[in-house]
């Protein structure tokens, strides 16, 4: 029996090699093709009509909508809607990609790989200080002194502060990727008890209908949680603390 | 102590992570059903807040699973 990490494994499918380097067409690079394509089926196709009473497919997109802009206007105020497009994108984008990455025996999931999230953590940490940075210019760094500190323990709080702000882009991706190799690991585990018990394998087998179930909750939390942490990070960058 | 079996105990005692992981979850879904119960009306409020803090004690667990990994398999 193949391993329960065997799915995670990353195949060449079209061999390329620029300059030294190997940008070769994988699986992981084909499903991200099909995650982008999904979501501007999905979009275009459900917008395409644009009827002031919505179809049941133009409601669900208009209802991704409104919950990104609800979302971004409660955690991050007014200034945060120009950067609407960016925060849609990335829960889209994670959403999109943890749902195909559910599909029995097709799927692959390419956010249980720690260089696409660190990638995508990477850009939101780089892009809030830089928007930081240009907006508050030096008072920027007041990010890091809390109000109300008593002066004794300033030693203490502005190290503490500097480190929880460095590593934000390491506990966001390790979220994201943590959370999906959990879940597809346990899928595979338990799949591979239902083979190992024979007759009795209903029994687990009726777990993974529910572990299912739950993955596909926690696929759809996952893209929240990146998208509302974003939310947060761009909340603190706009008007420090 | 071969290196093999020192890696298995290591990779065991990693996902001692998820004890903490476990009562932080249990404790937030607890909270979270105590309010419900005494302001009904107030729930669906809380809920977003009740999920995310559901998936950040989630992920503190995942962190000491994904250590075990890197343990195994390196």
């Amino acid at each position: 029996m193949a391993s329960p990490l065997a799915q995670f494994e990353i195949k060449t499918l079209i061999p390329l090699k620029v300059a030294g380097y190997d940008i070769s067409f994988t699986n992981s690079a084909l499903f991200m093709a099909i995650t982008v394509v999904a979501i501007m089926f999905f979009m275009i196709a459900g917008m395409r009509k644009g009827a002031l009473v919505p179809s049941r497919w133009q409601l669900s997109v208009e209802m991704c909508y409104e919950f990104v802009a609800n979302m971004l206007h409660d955690t991050a105020g007014r200034e945060a809607r120009k950067y609407f497009p960016f925060i849609f994108t990335l829960f889209m984008f994670i959403l999109f990609a943890n749902l195909i990455g559910m599909l029995p025996y097709f799927g692959f999931t390419f956010t249980s790989h720690i260089a696409v999230t660190f990638a995508m953590a990477a850009f939101v940490f780089i892009g809030v200080t830089i928007i930081g940075l240009a907006k508050h210019g030096f008072k920027f760094f007041s990010l890091f002194l809390p109000h109300g500190t008593p002066w004794w323990l300033l030693w203490l709080i502005i190290p503490i502060e500097i480190i929880s702000y460095l590593s934000r882009p390491i506990s966001l991706s390790v979220r994201l990727f943590a959370n999906m190799v959990a879940g597809h690991t346990m899928l595979k585990v338990f799949g591979g008890f239902v083979v190992a018990l024979g007759v009795f394998g209903f029994a687990p087998f009726i777990f993974i209908i529910a572990l299912t179930g739950l993955e596909l909750l926690v696929a759809c939390l996952q893209a929240y949680v990146f998208a509302i942490l974003t939310c947060m990070y761009l909340n603190d960058a706009l008007h420090l603390h | 102590m071969e290196v093999e079996a020192a890696k298995m105990i290591g990779a065991g005692i990693a996902c001692t992570a998820l004890i903490g992981a476990g009562i932080g979850i249990g404790n937030i879904f607890g909270s979270y059903v105590s309010a419900a119960i005494r302001n009904p009306a107030a729930a669906p409020q809380f809920f977003g807040n009740a999920m995310l803090g559901f998936a950040l004690a989630e992920a503190t667990g995942l962190f000491g699973l994904v250590i075990a990994f890197i343990i195994l398999f390196t």
